[in-house]
């Protein structure tokens, strides 16, 4: 009886240490995509450079890709841009570019001065792709596989760490299977 | 007293005019009501209703065509669920990932009730042991009188 006086208390105090913890390991800005595991909300989106070109997730199927959502207002974007043309350099997997609320003349622009690591970006002008696809906070990058389902979503700029920890290995195993 | 009525007479004209103002649409009202429990992604601790953030902006639009077109509140929330995950509801709804979060407090009332319970009855057990036999009592009584 006289152990369970202090022993309690220090247990409830320790589970609550435990839980802030882990509380404290967490970034509350990523909140987790309820897409994954869900097919790629279907848009279809004038490219870019050739505003008469419509192009969706329905014509990359069959292959494993990245969309990444991007702006040319995006502060953040240019910190994980030379990641992206190093990975374009590379030619592993793909990379769509969303080009979100942005005008196209100045996506061009941007494109055109930090260079393009895109196969093709799409402008979404008005953002309503991007809220199908729960877009939050720009830059955003998804991977879809073969058959076209979301299956992993990286929000903020794409650091090198999650590119060869995360990402890279998940596109090789998508690619395989 | 001229200046007076007029005075009097500008008072009823703005009171007149304040109450010709049209009475709040009912779905500016409801829209309100929907995007107050509804969380911006953007700002997160602001709802929907109260953030600037474009992309607030852009929801609150989406929301005001979806309910034009005759969408309920519940769709609504669907679409938004659907997009953004239960972190856009204020309220979480009842799932099992939540389950703690909605029953831990009743659940910790509980184990607190107990405890509560088997510490007094031990207390008073244990008063009880040290209060006097009704033999002691009169044995006592006895000796003082």
């Amino acid at each position: 009886m006289k152990t369970l006086r202090w022993s309690i208390p220090l247990a409830v105090f320790a589970i609550l240490v435990v839980f802030l913890a882990i509380g404290l390991t967490r970034d509350p800005r990523e909140v987790p995509s309820p897409l994954i595991g869900k097919p790629a909300p279907a848009f279809r989106l004038a490219q870019l450079d050739q505003p008469d070109k419509l192009l969706g997730p329905a014509d990359l199927r069959g292959q494993v890709w990245l969309l990444n959502v991007w702006a040319s207002w995006c502060v953040s974007c240019r910190v994980e841009h030379p990641l992206l043309l190093d990975l374009a350099k590379a030619g592993i997997v793909p990379v769509v570019g969303l080009d979100y609320k942005d005008k196209p003349d100045d996506g061009r622009a941007w494109l055109a001065q930090h260079g393009d690591p895109y196969r093709v970006s799409v402008q979404d002008v008005d953002g309503r792709a991007g809220i199908d696809w729960g877009v939050y906070g720009v830059p955003e990058t998804f991977v879809i596989d073969k058959n076209g389902t979301i299956r992993f979503k990286h929000i903020g700029p794409v650091t090198a760490e999650a590119l060869q920890q995360t990402i890279l290995p998940l596109v090789r195993e998508l690619q395989r299977s | 007293m001229n200046v007076l009525l007029r005075m009097l007479a500008c008072t009823l004209m703005a009171a007149s005019l304040a109450h010709a103002q049209p009475a709040p649409d009912p779905l500016d009202a409801r829209l309100k009501r929907l995007e107050t429990d509804l969380r911006c992604l953007v700002c997160q601790n602001q709802t929907l209703a109260d953030s600037d953030a474009p992309l607030a902006v852009d929801l609150r639009n989406e929301i005001r065509e979806m309910a034009v077109k005759g969408h309920s509140d519940d769709d609504i929330r669907a679409f938004l669920l659907a997009r953004y995950g239960d972190f856009v509801l204020y309220k979480p709804r009842f799932t099992p990932i939540t389950w703690l979060l909605w029953l831990g407090p009743f659940a910790l009332l509980i184990v607190g009730g107990v405890i509560g319970w088997a510490v007094l009855r031990a207390r008073a057990r244990a008063a009880g042991a040290e209060a006097p036999t009704p033999a002691a009592e009169r044995t006592a009584r006895e000796l003082l009188s």
